[in-house]
């Protein structure tokens, strides 16, 4: 019986070893170790053995079943894995082909810019509001110190609605919406549109957008206009930005000043770009007039503040090196998918 | 406003700094420098030169050879000869032997060409050579080569070598540009509105002289009058003393006219202003010396020897000194003698009394008037002057009589005549000198600085602002009309402390938060959706054409052309405001679709402008908009309608994201209803009113049954109708939406509840049925949920269609309907007792269930 064990174990190892396919691997086990397979078979000759043979042969049968079932399992486990090799290597693709892309659209650069200014200035607690288009005349003039045959008036070049009514040339006019509220502090920011007579041409537009920012409350110093500015240039030109303030004059500010920031491009060394003076005019600024504040009742005794104004087409054509203004109104997909 | 540095340093002669330290300097104290030219540029080894002979050149007929003394210069610039004589070979033929001439020595540098044409910027190289066989080195210059024209060097002929005139005192070998007065810079200032002070040779000056903290040397001026009083050769008289505050008149006789001297013409010149002679340069010279234009009558052209200032009578005619017929109104200031006008106050004087060589008497006029109304004078006249443009930002009275002074002074010092004595004027009672209490304490909190009372009083001198220990009030000078309140005098402060030195703090306010309101919130979620879609941010104007309403196919009477104009537009094409948001996203369409780009999808968020009356009474509603707009790719896919149902899905997306899910129907247009109408700029069958479950009832079904007639409408979207397709020129369907942000504002919420997920599983069933074309999947999805019970969780519609196989006037559609409870497995009894009523329902709508 040994012997006939023995024999079988050959001819299962062989059987196996030759199932180059899972059917026939699958074949080898059903012909051995299946119900009706040999070793079964064997298994229940047993009776025809003596009693003190019997558990001897029945471990050593079932030692062989262990065994074989351990190298059909090893026979599949190679097999599945050939197998996934296989498959893996047939399956390669050119990662290099065409993306499917799903068409995301584009902020406009003027929004990009126009977002970078709110970030700053939320993250150091000013509120973002807005302020009507069309305007009276008072609250776009008058009540910014520019009264009646002012010089300011015909520089702007103001389009006019009929009666009191025209189109806002400033964002400023804004600030006195928020002051005549009577919270104080004010922080705010107000960006929008703004209009002027110029015709179109490459760095004119009669539709432009402007942003205005205004902080009162007790103790406020031209140092801290100063400081703030800094911080937004530095948060929205880049850390090495440096800053210059030049005397200027606007009619609701005083002092007033220009601010300038060092070249973006070349670092201040000087370039094209600042027309190599390495500083390049951002913004204009200074301290709320006191007669500003005074007209929308606010005491200017206890009060002070201040306030600039941002040119948003501006910051965005130096910002992205855009040439010709008339781009940011002609929306051409070419021109907005590139931001 | 331009100044030369030698002008300036007339004044601040202890001046000594680069042009780069004058102008960064400058520009820190608040006069900006916007550039400088240096007038040698370009202009190396230019020297003094005597023709000693000149000869005829062998072989050119055309070409003369010169020998040409240049004196000691051959030493200095180390020439290979003996004795400082250059031959140069010329075509020139306006000199003689004898003559000097400037001289540009072979390996120097001109800037320009004798034709005056545009100069390199490198300038022109001149090198020692051959001239048909004959050797030149170097080149006598015109003055168009030396970088100038002959307008500001009347001395320069027509066509040949500058040459210097007798009175010239200059030798072979002397720095030719030096005796030019061409070693000089000349700055641009930009100068601001509020300094009138600052359009003046002398108030730069005073500015250089506080920056730099050198002395500040005004003109001195002495007169030496005759016996001969100037009120018996004139009076004057200013009837409308609102439009002239001053009026002061001169007389000088015995005039000769000349030209003026070198140094004054080469003072115009460097201001771009062209000499003419003695007189004529003398009223330039102190308009840019002083800042106060000036005026000179042949006094023997003014009537019945009187000035009178007065208005003019409407649409009188004057002819103005340069020939011109300008028509008058009666806000126009005159100058007038007793029987006529003789010249148009502060802008121009009249042909009939302007200076001649024949000229003997002269009558000087200063006068200080009203500069809104010279300056909308101009603007009516359309004659806008040096003077005009002066006179228009408002000038110091004072000043008026300093210039006429200094004028008469220049008179006796160009020797062009003799001053008479005592000046006439009709004047206001010039106002006392401002006085501003001072404090430093308020000065330095304003500006956050610790600068003490001393140092600011040292500031204050160069700028002439004098200060009274015993009442603490600072005295503004006269001319200083922008120094008001404390604020000003702060600024002062500030600019001679350096902008620059004043620290940089943070305020040390009170706390706020930094956000946005709730509708730019809003706004800007929808915005981001857009983005994420697919469509890419655009601007257009506000304002358009009312011809944009005839392309929109507006019917005449309609709403939507009840536009804001503009009283002053740019052109017809940017006058009025836009109350619909199409037509600049149309435009940008049809832009994209010239320039063949694909995947075009554009949005805007821009204001329209619905006036509430016109003429405006009040403002207007000024309604944030979101416009999307996009055209086919695929045209066969977007005559199925596919564009459409894409763009229904964006909208989709905003208003779920807005919390409007299930509250959104969109409606097609509605016959005779004044609410939902169709809108004629869309495809009449492939558009859509977008409404809102709300308060009010719409005649489209979309609001409470029980409540007053309201349109809940918030927006719209379609397809553009092909008649407007064509007229925007767009070669594809096009689809827009808009949605009106203050209408959907009160209903959109970022609240959001959880529901519980279902634990228990969904029953799935189908329904396919036959249904009369009319019947909408919104009436079929309405019966459906109406009817599903509570466990109905979801309805979808995966299959539609018409055709062949379908009965005529029928379409086939198909619903997947799934069913959960929270409690409990749903049994087979539990889903067909829903599924008995919803199928009920469906039949009463006219379907016939199929399988």
């Amino acid at each position: 019986m040994t012997e006939k064990l023995k024999e079988l174990r050959e001819r299962a190892l062989a059987q196996i070893k030759e199932g180059v396919t899972p059917e026939k691997l699958e074949e080898a086990r059903v012909a051995f170790l299946g119900k009706k397979g040999e070793l079964t078979a064997m298994l229940k000759s047993m009776k025809e053995l003596s009693a003190e043979e019997r558990p001897k042969f029945g471990q050593a049968v079932n030692e062989l079943r262990d065994e074989l079932e351990h190298v059909i399992e090893e026979a599949q486990t190679r097999m599945k894995n050939a197998m996934r090799e296989q498959q893996l290597s047939s399956e390669a693709i050119d990662v290099t082909l065409p993306a499917k892309r799903r068409a995301v659209g584009h902020r406009h650069p003027n929004a990009l810019a126009l977002e970078e200014v709110e970030r700053i200035f939320i993250g150091m607690g000013y509120e973002v509001v807005s302020g009507p288009e069309v305007e009276k005349d008072y609250y776009n003039f008058e009540a910014l110190n520019i009264p009646a045959d002012h010089p300011a008036k015909d520089e702007q070049d103001t389009f006019y609605l009929g009666g009191d009514f025209l189109l806002r040339t400033q964002t400023s006019s804004a600030q006195v919406h928020e002051m005549e509220k009577g919270r104080i502090p004010i922080k705010m920011i107000s960006p929008g549109r703004v209009f002027r007579s110029d015709e179109v041409d490459a760095t004119h537009s009669p539709n432009f957008h402007q942003i205005e920012g205004l902080l009162i409350d007790k103790n406020i110093t031209f140092a801290d206009l100063k400081g703030t500015l800094a911080v937004f240039a530095q948060e929205f030109f880049g850390e090495e930005t440096k800053v210059k303030f030049r005397p200027h004059h606007f009619p609701f500010t005083e002092p007033s000043a220009e601010m300038d920031v060092s070249c973006f491009k070349c670092g201040g060394k000087g370039c094209r770009f600042c027309k190599g003076s390495g500083w390049i005019e951002i913004l204009g600024c200074g301290m709320v007039h006191p007669h500003v504040l005074e007209m929308s009742g606010i005491d200017p005794e206890t009060y002070t503040g201040f306030a600039f104004g941002v040119g948003l087409e501006r910051i965005t054509l130096l910002k992205y090196e855009i040439e010709d203004m008339r781009l940011l109104y002609e929306n051409d997909i070419r021109f907005l998918s590139q931001f | 406003m331009n100044a030369s540095m030698s002008w300036l340093k007339a004044y601040v002669p202890s001046l000594d700094v680069s042009d780069t330290e004058f102008t960064d300097a400058m520009t820190l104290s608040g006069t900006k420098v916007e550039g400088y030219e240096r007038r040698d540029k370009n202009l190396e080894r230019i020297v003094v030169g005597q023709i000693k002979q000149i000869e005829a050149h062998p072989d050119a007929e055309k070409l003369v050879v010169c020998q040409v003394d240049v004196g000691d210069a051959a030493a200095r610039f180390e020439l290979q000869n003996e004795n400082g004589v250059v031959q140069i070979v010329t075509g020139a033929k306006n000199m003689k032997e004898g003559d000097l001439v400037p001289v540009v020595l072979a390996g120097g540098r001109v800037a320009g060409g004798h034709d005056g044409g545009p100069m390199p910027e490198e300038g022109i190289a001149i090198k020692a050579g051959k001239l048909r066989g004959v050797e030149s080195n170097g080149m006598m210059c015109s003055i168009e080569e030396l970088g100038s024209t002959k307008d500001f060097y009347p001395e320069q002929p027509e066509d040949g070598l500058y040459i210097f005139e007798a009175d010239a005192t200059v030798q072979p070998g002397d720095d030719a540009l030096e005796a030019l007065g061409l070693h000089d810079t000349v700055f641009e200032f930009e100068i601001t509105s509020n300094r009138v002070d600052c359009y003046s040779i002398l108030g730069i000056a005073r500015e250089a002289a506080a920056t730099f903290g050198k002395d500040f040397v005004a003109p001195e001026v002495k007169l030496h009058e005759t016996e001969d009083k100037c009120a018996d050769y004139i009076s004057v008289e200013v009837r409308d003393k609102d439009l002239c505050t001053r009026y002061c008149g001169r007389v000088c006789t015995d005039i000769t006219i000349a030209p003026s001297p070198k140094w004054m013409q080469r003072r115009l010149a460097s201001c771009g202003i062209r000499p003419i002679n003695n007189l004529v340069d003398i009223t330039n010279y102190v308009m840019l010396e002083y800042g106060q234009p000036m005026h000179a009558f042949d006094l023997s052209t003014v009537a019945g020897n009187k000035i009178i200032v007065k208005r003019a009578a409407d649409g009188e005619k004057f002819v103005t000194l340069d020939g011109q017929e300008r028509t008058l109104d009666k806000d126009v200031l005159m100058i007038c003698d007793a029987e006529k006008e003789i010249g148009i106050a502060g802008i121009m004087g009249g042909e009939n009394s302007m200076i001649t060589d024949s000229v003997k008497t002269v009558l000087f006029e200063a006068a200080t008037f009203n500069g809104a109304n010279v300056r909308k004078s101009a603007k009516r006249i359309g004659l806008r002057t040096d003077s005009s443009s002066l006179f228009e930002k408002g000038l110091d009275p004072a000043n008026a009589e300093a210039a006429i002074n200094r004028a008469c002074q220049l008179v006796e010092e160009l020797q062009c005549g003799k001053v008479t004595k005592g000046i006439v004027e009709d004047s206001e009672a010039i106002a006392p000198l401002r006085t501003i209490a001072f404090d430093p304490e308020k000065i330095n909190a304003l500006l956050g600085t610790e600068i003490t009372k001393e140092q600011m009083l040292a500031y204050f001198k160069p700028l002439e602002i004098a200060y009274d220990e015993k009442t603490n009030l600072l005295t503004v000078p006269s001319f200083r009309q922008d120094l008001l309140a404390l604020c000003d005098i702060a600024e002062e402060v500030a600019r001679f402390y350096g902008y620059d030195k004043t620290p940089t703090t943070l305020p040390l306010s009170s706390a706020t938060t930094g956000k946005r309101s709730w509708q730019m919130t809003v706004e800007n979620r929808l915005k981001e959706i857009a983005i994420y879609a697919g469509f890419s941010q655009g601007f257009s104007y506000s304002f358009e054409s009312p011809k944009v309403f005839d392309k929109l196919q507006l019917p005449q009477d309609a709403k939507e052309r009840e536009a804001i104009k503009i009283t002053n537009p740019l052109g017809e094409d940017f006058s009025i405001l836009r109350t619909l948001p199409l037509h600049g996203l149309l435009t940008s369409l049809a832009t994209n679709y010239n320039h063949r780009n694909k995947n075009v999808r554009l949005f805007e968020m821009g204001n329209v402008y619905l006036p509430k009356s016109l003429p405006l009474a009040e403002r207007p509603d000024e309604r944030m908009q979101l416009t999307l707009g996009c055209f086919a790719d695929d045209a066969k896919a977007a005559a199925r309608g596919e564009l459409f149902f894409e763009l229904k899905g964006v909208v989709e997306e905003m208003l779920d994201s807005l919390g409007l899910s299930g509250e959104v129907r969109f409606c097609a247009p509605k016959a005779g209803e004044e609410c939902c109408a169709a809108r004629p700029y869309l495809h009449p069958g492939r558009q859509a009113e977008i409404c809102v479950k709300s308060s009010g009832k719409c005649c489209c079904g979309g609001g409470a049954e029980d409540a007053a007639q309201e349109c809940c409408c918030i927006g719209y979207l379609g397809e553009l109708h092909p008649a407007v397709q064509d007229a925007y020129e767009i070669g594809a369907r096009s689809c827009v939406a808009v949605l009106d942000i203050p209408a959907l504002l009160p209903y959109a919420s970022f609240d959001r509840v959880y529901h519980p997920l279902g634990r228990f599983p969904a029953v799935t069933r189908d329904i396919s049925m036959l249904v009369p074309k009319g019947v909408t999947h919104a009436e079929i999805d309405a019966v459906i949920r109406q009817r599903g019970g509570k466990t109905l969780e979801q309805v979808s519609l995966f299959d539609i269609y018409e055709g062949a196989q379908v009965k005529e006037g029928c379409k086939s559609m198909a619903y997947a309907l799934s069913f959960r409870s929270p409690e409990k497995t749903l049994s087979d009894e539990d889903v067909n007792a829903s599924m008995k009523k919803i199928l009920n329902g469906l039949e009463s709508l006219g379907a016939e269930l199929r399988s």
